[in-house]
C-alpha cells in the first residue's frame, strides 16, 4: 500500500504536441492518500482512462512523474508496480476454472500452492464466488465474470491500489447496485486504495470518499460528494453533478455587486467580485435549482415547462434567453405565465471564467 | 398454428433442393450405381454387388496410395498450422504494415493451382531451376524427378508455400478479435508471454483454427492439380496420392466400377476424419 502522487502529469497521443488541445491530459497534480476510496468523474473522452493507464503503467506519460510513496514508478512495468485493475469489459481466462482464474496472478509470481489455495478461498468468499470455484469461467454471466476480474485484483495481499475502469458498464441495472455496495463493503474490509473511474455521478458519489472531477484533461475539483454539491469550484462541477445541474447565468458586476438582467443579485462571495470584474473575466452566477424559490418579487421569468419528479417538481423558466431551473416542492402553487424567482444568497455564487471567485 | 398450412414452406426450399440434386445428389448416385456394376461399354451393365469394394480395399495399390495420402496430409498439417499461427503472432496489429502483410500473405492464395505446380516444377529443376541448381551447387544431391525423397520434400514445400497463408489469415483474424484489455489484464497479472499465448491467444483462436484444420485437411486430402503438374505421381508411384491414383484408374484404365467404389471409399474417409477432427477440436466447449 502506498500514497500515490501524480506530479505535473501531462500526456499527449500526438507525437509532438504544440497546443493545449493536443493534450489528453493537460496538467494533473493529485495526491491520493493510502487506503482512500476515490472516484474519477468526468464525461466520456475526458482522459479518465488515460490517467488510469498511466497510474497502472500501461501507458507512459509524455511529461511528469508518478510516485508511489517516494518511489518514482513513472517508467516501471505494470507487473512491477503491484497494482490491480478491473476493466470496463470483464476479462476472464476462458479455458480456466474460476479457481485458476483467481489463482493466476499468484501463480505467475511463484507463490506456493498452499498459500494460493488459502488466498483464493478467502477472496472467493468475499466476492461470493465460492460455489462456482470449480466451474469454467467462460460459462458465467457478465456480473459473475466481473466478480472474477475483481477477485483477481484482490487476491494479491500487497497491492498498492486497485483501479476500476467503468466496471459496471456491462452489468444489468438491477445488479449494479449490488456490485456497487459489494465494492464499498470490500473497501471497508481490506482498506486498500481504490480508484474508481466513471462518467456516472451516482456511481461516483455513492462509492467514493473523495471525488476528482475532470472535464477535458484538467482536474477542476477534488472533494467529498457534499462539497461538490454545495460548493462547486467550477461551473462544470455544478453543471455535471446534480440533476438538474446548477443554473449558470451570465451577469455583470457593478460596484462589487452581481447584476443579472438589470436585477441585483445577492451573492455569497461578494468580497472577490470586484477583483474578478476588474480583471476583465466573463462573470456568471451559479445557483443550484434546489435553492431557487418562487417569490412575490425578484427575477421575472416566463414559465416554460413543469416536470413532475416525485416529491418535487422541476420548473423551467426563461429570463430573456437564459434558462433557469427551480425545484419546487409538491403542494406549492406554480403560477402560469410570468413568475418571480428568488435565490438563496448563501448558495448563490459568482464565477469568473468558469472558476469560483 | 396448423401444421398442414406449413407444408407450403417446402415450396420455398424447392429451388435449392433441385439445385443440390443436380450438382451433388444425382452425380453421387451415378457413382454409387457404377460402383456395384460391371460394364464393357455400350451401356451394358452387369450387377456385381460389393465386389469392387472388396477388390479396392484389398488392393495394395490403393492402400499404398492411402498411406501416402495420410502421410502427406498429416505432414502438411503439422507444418502449416503451427507455422501459420507463428507468422500471425509476429504480424503487426496496427499501422500501414498491416495491409502490406495481408496482401503479401494473400498472394500465394490468388495463384491458380496448376500455375503453382508449374512454377515449382521450373523452380526445382536440378539443371536450370533456382532452387534445384542452388541445392546441387552447395553439395546436396537433389533431383525431384528421380529421387522419391527429393520429390516429397518439393511437394511438401510447395504445399506449405501455397497454403500456410490461409492459416495465417485465419489465425490473424482470430488474434485481432482479442480486445486490448486482455493483454493489459495479463500484464498486470504478471503473465509471461507463454502464458498470454496459452491462456488468451490460443483459446481465442480455437474456433478459427478448427476451421483452418478442417479446410486444410479436406483440401490436402483432395489435392490433385499441383502434384500432378509437379511430379505426375512419380518418380515411379512414390508421390501418387489418392486422387492421382483415382484418375489413373478411372480415366487411364477406364475401370469405371473400381474407380467408383474407390471414390465412395475416398469420400467416406474424408467424411469420417473431418468428423473426428471436428469432434476432438470442439470437445468440452460451452455453447
Amino acid at each position: 500500500m502506498a500514497r500515490i502522487t501524480l506530479d505535473n502529469l501531462k500526456h499527449s497521443y500526438v507525437p509532438s504536441p504544440s497546443q493545449p488541445s493536443d493534450y489528453a491530459l493537460k496538467e494533473i497534480d493529485v495526491s491520493w492518500t493510502d487506503g482512500g476510496a476515490y472516484a474519477l468523474l468526468g464525461p466520456s473522452g475526458c482522459g479518465k482512462t488515460t490517467l488510469l493507464n498511466i497510474i497502472s503503467g500501461l501507458l507512459s506519460p509524455s511529461e511528469g512523474r508518478v510516485l508511489f510513496d517516494d518511489r518514482d514508478v513513472t517508467h516501471e512495468a505494470p507487473d512491477d508496480r503491484n497494482i490491480a485493475q478491473v476493466f470496463q469489459f470483464p476479462v476472464v481466462y476462458d479455458t480456466m476454472t474460476v479457481f485458476d482464474n483467481l489463482a493466476f496472478p499468484l501463480r505467475n509470481r511463484g507463490v506456493a500452492e498452499s498459500e494460493v489455495r488459502s488466498r483464493v478461498e478467502a477472496i472467493a468468499e468475499m466476492t461470493d464466488l465460492t460455489a462456482m470455484l470449480d466451474r469454467r469461467a467462460s460459462g458465467l454471466t457478465a456480473d459473475g465474470k466481473q466478480k472474477i476480474s475483481l477477485g483477481r485484483g484482490l487476491v494479491r495481499e500487497d497491492v498498492n491500489v486497485i483501479m476500476f475502469d467503468e466496471p459496471l458498464t456491462v452489468i444489468d441495472p438491477h445488479l449494479k447496485w449490488q456490485l456497487r455496495s459489494k465494492l464499498k463493503e470490500l473497501h471497508q474490509r481490506i482498506e486498500t486504495t481504490m480508484i474508481y473511474v466513471t462518467h456516472d455521478q451516482t456511481e461516483a458519489l455513492t462509492f467514493a470518499d473523495q471525488v476528482v472531477v475532470m472535464p477535458d484533461g484538467v482536474v477542476v475539483q477534488i472533494g467529498t460528494p457534499v462539497e461538490l454539491f454545495e460548493r462547486p469550484q467550477h461551473t462544470f462541477v455544478g453543471h455535471f453533478i446534480g440533476s438538474p445541474g446548477m443554473n449558470v447565468l451570465p451577469c455583470s458586476v457593478e460596484n462589487g455587486q452581481a447584476v443579472f438582467q438589470g436585477e441585483r443579485v445577492a451573492i455569497e462571495n461578494a468580497g472577490s467580485a470586484a477583483a474578478a470584474s476588474a480583471a476583465g473575466k466573463a462573470t456568471e452566477i451559479g445557483i443550484r435549482p434546489e435553492f431557487v424559490t418562487l417569490a412575490d418579487a425578484g427575477i421575472p421569468v416566463r414559465i416554460n415547462k413543469v416536470a413532475d419528479a416525485g416529491r418535487f417538481r422541476i420548473v423551467e423558466g426563461y429570463a430573456g434567453e437564459t434558462r433557469i431551473n427551480a425545484l419546487i416542492e409538491d403542494g406549492d402553487d406554480i403560477p402560469s405565465g410570468t413568475a418571480y424567482l428568488a435565490f438563496d444568497p448563501a448558495q448563490t455564487r459568482l464565477y469568473a471564467d468558469g472558476w469560483l471567485t | 398454428m396448423n401444421k398442414v398450412e406449413n407444408q407450403k414452406g417446402w415450396l420455398f426450399v424447392l429451388p435449392v433442393v433441385i439445385l443440390v440434386a443436380f450438382n451433388a445428389v444425382i452425380p453421387l448416385m451415378t457413382v454409387v450405381n457404377y460402383s456395384v456394376q460391371e460394364t464393357f461399354g455400350d451401356n451394358v451393365f452387369f450387377f456385381e454387388g460389393v465386389k469392387w469394394f472388396e477388390q479396392v480395399l484389398a488392393s495394395e495399390r490403393f492402400l499404398d496410395a492411402l498411406g501416402r495420402q495420410l502421410f502427406f496430409t498429416f505432414t502438411i498439417l503439422a507444418i502449416e498450422i503451427p507455422l501459420g499461427v507463428a507468422i500471425a503472432l509476429t504480424m503487426p496489429r496496427k499501422g500501414i504494415w498491416v495491409s502490406v502483410c495481408l496482401v503479401l500473405m494473400a498472394l500465394p492464395l490468388l495463384i491458380p493451382w496448376n500455375v503453382v505446380g508449374a512454377m515449382w516444377n521450373i523452380f526445382a529443376l536440378p539443371d536450370i531451376g533456382l532452387l534445384g541448381k542452388t541445392l546441387n551447387s552447395i553439395g546436396i544431391d537433389y533431383n525431384f524427378t528421380r529421387q522419391p525423397v527429393s520429390a516429397w520434400a518439393t511437394l511438401i514445400a510447395m504445399d506449405v508455400w501455397h497454403w500456410t497463408s490461409l492459416v495465417v489469415l485465419l489465425a490473424y483474424a482470430g488474434l485481432s478479435s482479442i480486445p486490448d484489455a486482455y493483454y493489459q489484464a495479463a500484464k498486470i497479472d504478471g503473465a509471461s508471454s507463454w502464458a498470454v499465448f496459452r491462456y488468451i491467444q490460443l483459446p481465442k483462436m480455437k474456433r478459427v483454427l478448427t476451421i483452418a484444420v478442417l479446410l486444410r485437411f479436406m483440401d490436402s486430402f483432395n489435392i490433385y492439380t499441383e502434384p500432378f503438374v509437379l511430379t505426375g505421381g512419380g518418380p515411379g508411384n512414390s508421390t501418387t496420392l489418392l486422387s492421382i491414383d483415382l484418375v489413373k484408374t478411372a480415366l487411364g484404365q477406364f475401370d469405371l466400377g473400381p474407380a467408383a467404389a474407390m471414390s465412395i471409399i475416398y469420400f467416406l474417409i474424408i467424411l469420417l476424419l473431418s468428423w473426428v477432427f471436428y469432434t476432438v477440436m470442439t470437445r468440452g466447449e460451452d455453447a
